[in-house]
């Protein structure tokens, strides 16, 4: 028992190195450096999309140090990985924040790890860029959403299908994972589809578990739904890696998209990556920006990702295309503001604009979302999108959605007199 | 059932639970002070992110410790543990769900909002009562038990064991993984439970708040150990850790193995809720995740690398393998899972009785002494 | 229109394009690259009818997507891809037009309304194609886009028509023109009849179309008409039923076959060996790996010989997986014996490490691996039932593996060495066997033979770092339900496990089947404690 003093200041000693270990790191913040956070899972079953995005960042933080930097100084990009684990999300946005003392964070994929982050960014007042496009129902002052809202890709492809050219859909199946992307997704455009005159005989809704990879039965369900007599047409918010096997068995099953087109909203280049697309050609996707328009930007862009990356069978997606409007907008606020303070960021973040990679001017709205086109492709045999309709203009992304009817009545509006993500009257707050 | 005859405490704790004990008490009276006390500016300053993370490990090491209770001395390991730490979890989120009223998105006093979302015109009856902190807490023991007791009454009264018994609390916890998955099930589906405000009236987000959850972990951890101490060196202790060794042999003494075991493995279910009810309010978020047999498999793998049936080495594995992840994901993040992999293997290979095993050998090498009682059993499980 | 019209039309086309009609030609071949489609449906119109020899081959390459628009001054022409943007031709005279850079020149897009119109056109002049199999797609593309101006043509196709399936087809397609645009009541009830005899979900698309009720009454006015497509498609719905009840338990067996293939693997190095492993996803992950390497080096090298790529990417998986098996046996679980556990915590490490290391060597998104032709598709029973040649070929290697396996271990003598080692080590050993060596052989066949499920689950799934994740818990469910030990319990049990889900999924739903088949095991292992296939004496308390 003499010994027992001695072991517990040994690891108290220990206990106040593991400590000391945290806070050092933070406390040798180099003032010539403007550090950036990375939050996105390089491992778990998330890595496979997000990795792809931590690339695409440290690509253009190392082009943006390449042409001098920010306010004069070098840009850091501070790497974790969250290992798809959510709470471990949330743990990793307090680090970045609080200890490496980062200006910005670039990351996140899924709804539930944003869900996770939000309380963090908004207690100790962070700046997070959100790159996919989602479900909307939110407007935090602490996030910039640069993906789209539903009312930016959900609802013109649906529009799209029930035209003369998108083949006069009345009939309609809503094919989505269990989470709430597709479940709001769906609800939105059950209430759009109602609204225009589709009744709810006509709409199938069937929902499956990530990952799913057995789609024998739904997709003999589809085809059972679609030989009631109408053109049908399918709306996928089928997510990430389910959709490959979902897509083997629709060839297989020898659904063409002239009998059911199939309209995803989470399907892109780089899912279709790693598949034949010989026999998807004409399904459809909605997005902000496909990897085939036809733009000198464009072509600039994939040019330089593919060199940084060392492949010329990388491609690039609409989420990438997200981070890279999203970074040239925090890098031209940030030059603007003079500084990296969150609250000079935000201001200086409304109003900004970047031309996109599609061509269109993009703007940043004050409900912190963006406006932008939309476009839809039908896939083709090398796994690109043939671009067969896209907006004339650009579409302010809606954060409350008008067909659900709690948010219908919602605004958000980060400047005066709203200052408010989610108020149905004006707040007159001056601390803001 | 078994008459326990009077030991003193701290030769019920042996030297390692005393040092434990000691460094515990010392952790969750220290922390606390160099977080609020000390300023800002010391190096001695312990970041209140720092106070949430040491929280977040005590509420593991309580979980493994749940988990070392049965594996180390009664031989059952169960891969499906992460399963009532959930539960415990949950169960902590509706309160604090309920908690949130009208301070929601859609400013609804009763629902929650993800129900607002999905149309859901009252609340479920099973979200009745949560609203009341102490129904609340007394589901947290009560849901982990309920299914622990149904499902080991089962299991142990039908003599599944061994890997059988391993892999239907497996199954177990990946139907509960899917059945949370649903939206349809009324727990937020995928999202979970999130965006809390407080509890009892105090602001989560503040660290005086957070502070407190801290000394909180540290409390029920303490308990935890004492209990289990208690428990592994009474004569129930003795019994169980025959049916680790001998089960068959056990049972034609004239014991009733299963009650033995059914006993332990719901105290153990309790305790694992106990420390996911502690988890919710200071990582901020309870969702299916938690259920999928992997992160239960990792419980398992804190309690190996630990040194399993010390008790304190499963606290010991639990913080030790956890900080290395935490550490690990920020400085190697391209490369973390090699080295945690390959610690796996080493441990498995050159430590077979964890750090625990592996510090006490030195120790014997060193000053050689009586063997230790076995702490190690040689059944498969 | 009229065949007499037609001839007459096609009179007058070929009259004309003598001379003055290679203008108007011309013109419709730019029509084909304008804006809207409108005009472009209209310019395929004209062209098909044109009569021209060319028009065929220009409407095809609209298809195959190789008509393009020359940007600066909007002529419609081939292009095909060369090395630094587009070889052009001229569509009319087959005249090179050189060289220009990718982005001098914009794809003529086709929608998928275009493509269907494409199709039935296309279809429309190829039905009297010399190949069968032309004249067959040729039927089917015309019963999806019905044209009165075709009803001649097929009429005379029917009657040229000897092969019998070619001309079920046809007269199927000849249903669907009539009563789509026969003016004429009896005609069309005609048709509805015929179609009676058809009972796949196109047609009952067709028939149904007819009693969807419109803003005035009925799509179709015709009382008698509407009572046929009723009749019909009781007809056709009882045909349904009945195969739909064949599809389901093809695509449990199926469900059943991907089981068995992911676990027999587990059921050897897990089942037979007593080893934990939780690397057994990652075995089969690498083995879908490997399929992945052999088609790049087809893809590279032998592209023409790219159909036998798993032909020799099932032998390598075999051996290369197997092969680091052996070395995992070697290295680490040797050590392990006797702590059964233990293994369960360093092979978890060691899932880990292969998945960081693949995600690491080959990028951590999905790789490519292609189908090969006999792979693809499917063979199309009546009623919509599709039995897909991936899922055919999975079932038949399912079996040939399990088959493999059984003599292996029951009639050669590495498999009587490998049973003596695993029931009585100390004895096996007494007798001379190596057991070392036994052991590593044993762990080596086990993880060849998951490298070989993880090629034929690249046909199905996703091939990427996660792929072995989604297979490791129903894999242990499998053995475990089973019968530790006993593969006929795991044959067994993978088929009950795959047709019970498929059965509950219309039920239940796809989330719902699956928990209810987990707490089915569940209840079960109460019942049976150690499995289907329980082993019996002293074996059993080990």
């Amino acid at each position: 028992m003499k010994s027992i003093p001695r072991m517990v200041g040994g690891l108290g000693v220990a206990a106040g190195l593991l400590t000391a270990g945290w806070s050092v790191n933070g406390a040798l913040a180099d003032d010539q450096t403007i550090k950036i956070g990375v939050l996105h899972s390089l491992s778990g079953t998330m890595a496979i999309s997000e990795t792809t995005l931590k690339d695409t960042v440290l690509m253009m933080v190392d082009d943006l140090n390449a042409n001098g930097g920010l306010l004069g100084k070098q840009v850091e990009a501070i790497v974790v990985d969250p290992a798809s684990d959510w709470p471990l999300f949330a743990e990793k946005a307090r680090e970045l924040i609080e200890k490496e003392q980062v200006a910005a964070v670039f990351g996140c994929w899924t709804s539930v790890s944003r869900k996770s982050v939000l309380p963090v960014f908004e207690e100790l007042n962070g700046l997070l860029f959100y790159p996919v496009q989602y479900e909307g129902e939110e407007s935090s002052r602490n996030v910039f959403y640069t993906g789209a809202a539903p009312n930016q890709q959900a609802i013109p492809a649906v529009e799209y299908l029930m035209s003369e050219d998108g083949g006069a859909a009345e009939r309609w199946v809503l094919l989505g994972t269990d989470y709430v992307y597709p479940r709001t997704t769906n609800k939105i455009l059950r209430a759009f589809l109602n609204s225009k005159g589709v009744s709810d005989d006509d709409i199938m809704e069937s929902y499956t578990p990530f990952g799913h990879s057995d789609w024998q039965t739904i997709v003999s369900d589809v085809k059972a739904f679609a030989s009631e007599g109408k053109q049908t047409a399918v709306v996928s918010t089928i997510n990430g890696d389910a959709n490959v096997p979902f897509y083997k068995e629709l060839g297989n099953q020898g659904i063409s998209a002239e009998d059911i087109p199939v309209v995803a909203f989470s399907v892109g280049e780089e899912e279709l990556s790693g598949l034949d697309t010989a026999p998807l050609v004409g399904h459809l996707a909605a997005w902000n920006y496909f990897m085939s328009v036809d733009t000198e930007e464009n072509d600039a862009f994939i040019e330089a990702w593919q060199t940084y990356i060392g492949s010329e069978d990388r491609v690039v997606n609409d989420p990438m295309e997200a981070h890279f409007i999203g970074f040239q907008m925090w890098a031209q606020a940030v030059r603007q503001a003079g500084s990296t303070n969150v609250d000079a960021v935000r201001q200086a973040m409304y109003g900004q604009n970047v031309r996109s990679l599609s061509g269109y001017d993009v703007t940043m709205n004050t409900n912190h979302h963006l406006s932008k086109p939309v476009m839809i492709g039908e896939i083709q045999d090398d796994g690109q999108f043939d671009i067969v309709w896209q907006t004339d203009g650009v579409v302010v992304g809606d954060a409350w959605s008008d067909f659900i009817p709690e948010s219908s009545k919602l605004t958000a509006d980060w400047t005066f007199p709203w200052v408010c993500g989610n108020c149905e009257q004006p707040i007159f707050v001056s601390t803001n | 059932m078994v008459r326990a005859t009077y030991t003193p405490l701290l030769a019920r704790l042996g030297t390692g639970g005393t040092i434990f004990l000691a460094v515990l008490i010392a952790a969750a009276i220290a922390v606390p002070i160099l977080n609020q006390a000390v300023p800002v500016t010391s190096a001695f300053h312990v970041p209140t992110y720092l106070v949430s993370l040491f929280g977040k490990y005590l509420c593991f090491a309580l979980l493994a410790l749940s988990v070392d209770l049965i594996w180390g001395y009664c031989g059952i390991l169960s891969l499906g543990h992460g399963a009532f730490f959930a539960l415990g979890g949950y169960a902590m989120g509706m309160h604090l769900m309920r908690e949130i009223g009208d301070r929601g998105v859609y400013g609804n006093p009763v629902l929650p909002d993800f129900m607002v979302f999905l149309d859901w015109a009252e609340l479920p009856w099973y979200w009745y009562g949560f609203d009341n902190f102490a129904f609340a807490i007394l589901m947290v023991a009560l849901v982990p038990g309920t299914l622990a007791f149904v499902f080991g009454w089962l299991a142990f009264r039908s003599r599944v064991t061994g890997v059988y018994f391993s892999i239907m609390t497996q199954a177990m916890t990946f139907a509960l993984l899917l059945a949370f998955f649903r939206n349809d099930m009324g727990f937020g589906g995928n999202n979970g439970l999130t965006d809390f405000k407080d509890v009892l009236g105090f602001d989560l987000q503040a660290s005086g708040t957070r502070v407190g959850l801290y000394v909180a972990s540290a409390i029920a951890l303490g308990f935890g150990f004492l209990l289990s101490r208690y428990l592994v060196t009474s004569r129930l202790g003795r019994v169980l850790v025959a049916v680790r060794d001998a089960e068959s042999r056990t049972r034609f003494l004239g014991y009733r193995v299963e009650y033995y075991k059914l006993f332990v493995f719901v105290l153990s279910a309790v305790l694992a809720g106990i420390a996911g009810a502690l988890y919710v309010p200071q990582v901020g978020i309870i969702n299916p995740g938690e259920f999928s047999p992997a992160n239960s498999i990792e419980i398992v793998i804190w309690v190996a690398v630990g040194g399993r049936g010390t008790l304190y080495g499963a606290v010991l594995g639990a913080i030790l393998v956890n900080y290395a992840k935490s550490y690990f994901t920020g400085a190697l993040p391209d490369l973390w899972l090699f080295v945690l992999g390959g610690l796996f293997i080493f441990v498995t290979i050159f430590m077979p009785k964890g750090v625990v095993g592996a510090v006490t050998a030195l120790k014997d090498k060193v000053k050689p002494v009586a063997p230790r009682p076995a702490t190690q059993g040689a059944s498969s499980g | 229109m009229h065949l007499f019209a037609r001839v007459a039309l096609v009179a007058v086309a070929l009259w004309l394009a003598t001379a003055a009609n290679a203008e108007a030609i011309e013109d419709m071949v730019q029509a084909l690259g304008a804006k809207e489609s409108a005009e472009k449906i209209a310019a395929i119109d004209a062209l098909a009818s044109s009569g021209d020899e060319r028009a065929l081959g220009i409407l095809q390459a609209m298809l195959d997507r190789r008509l393009f628009r020359v940007k600066a001054d909007d002529r419609v022409v081939f292009a095909d891809k060369s090395d630094g943007g587009y070889q052009l031709t001229d569509p009319l005279t087959g005249e090179a037009l050189g060289e220009v850079g990718r982005r001098d020149v914009k794809k003529v897009s086709v929608n998928n309304k275009l493509r269907g119109k494409l199709r039935g056109t296309i279809g429309g002049m190829t039905l009297l194609s010399p190949e069968a199999e032309a004249r067959a797609a040729a039927a089917d593309a015309v019963f999806k886009t019905p044209n009165a101006a075709i009803l001649p043509i097929l009429d005379q196709a029917i009657e040229a028509e000897t092969d019998a399936s070619v001309r079920d087809r046809l007269e199927r397609a000849r249903a669907a023109v009539q009563i789509e645009t026969s003016k004429e009541s009896a005609v069309r009830q005609a048709a509805v009849e015929t179609l009676a005899q058809f009972t796949d979900p196109d047609v009952r698309t067709l028939v149904a179309s007819l009693l969807v009720a419109s803003d005035d009454g009925f799509v179709e006015a015709d009382d008698a008409v509407r009572a046929a497509a009723t009749e019909t498609l009781a007809t056709i719905d009882a045909g349904i039923a009945r195969w739909t009840l064949i599809g389901n338990l093809f695509q449990g067996l199926s469900l059943g076959s991907v089981l068995l293939l992911a676990a027999i693997g587990l059921a050897i190095t897990f089942g037979v060996m007593g080893v934990i492993n939780m690397a057994h996803g990652e075995m089969v992950m690498l083995g879908a790996y490997t399929t992945f390497v052999v088609q790049e080096i087809f893809r590279n090298h032998f592209p023409g010989g790219f159909d036998y790529s798993l032909a020799v990417a099932i032998p390598a998986a075999f051996v290369i997986v197997g092969a680091i098996g052996i070395a995992i046996e070697r290295g680490i679980i040797r050590f392990l014996y006797g702590r059964p556990l233990e293994t369960l915590l360093a092979t978890w490490g060691l899932s880990l490490i292969l998945q960081q290391a693949v995600r690491t060597i080959f990028g951590p998104t999905n790789r490519e691996v292609g189908n090969p032709e006999w792979m693809t598709g499917a063979i199309e029973l009546a009623g919509g039932v599709a039995l897909t040649y991936n899922r055919i070929w999975i079932i038949v290697f399912a079996l040939v593996v399990f088959a493999g396996l059984m003599i292996l271990l029951a009639r050669t003598p590495l498999g009587l060495q490998m049973r003596a080692v695993t029931q009585n080590r100390a004895m096996a050993s007494a007798m001379g066997i190596r057991t070392g060596t036994i052991d590593a052989l044993t762990f080596g066949l086990g993880c060849g033979i998951a490298g070989m499920a993880g090629v034929a689950l690249s046909q199905i799934d996703n091939v990427g770092p996660n792929l072995g994740q989604g297979y490791i818990v129903d894999s242990f469910m499998v053995v475990v339900f089973g019968g530790v030990g006993n593969l006929w319990g795991t044959l067994l049990g993978a088929t009950t496990l795959g047709v019970v889900n498929k059965f509950l999924e219309p039920y239940a739903g796809a989330v719902l089947g699956k928990i209810l088949v987990l707490v089915a095991i569940i209840l079960f292992i109460q019942k049976r404690p150690r499995g289907l296939f329980a082993l019996k004496g002293r074996a059993v308390e080990n």
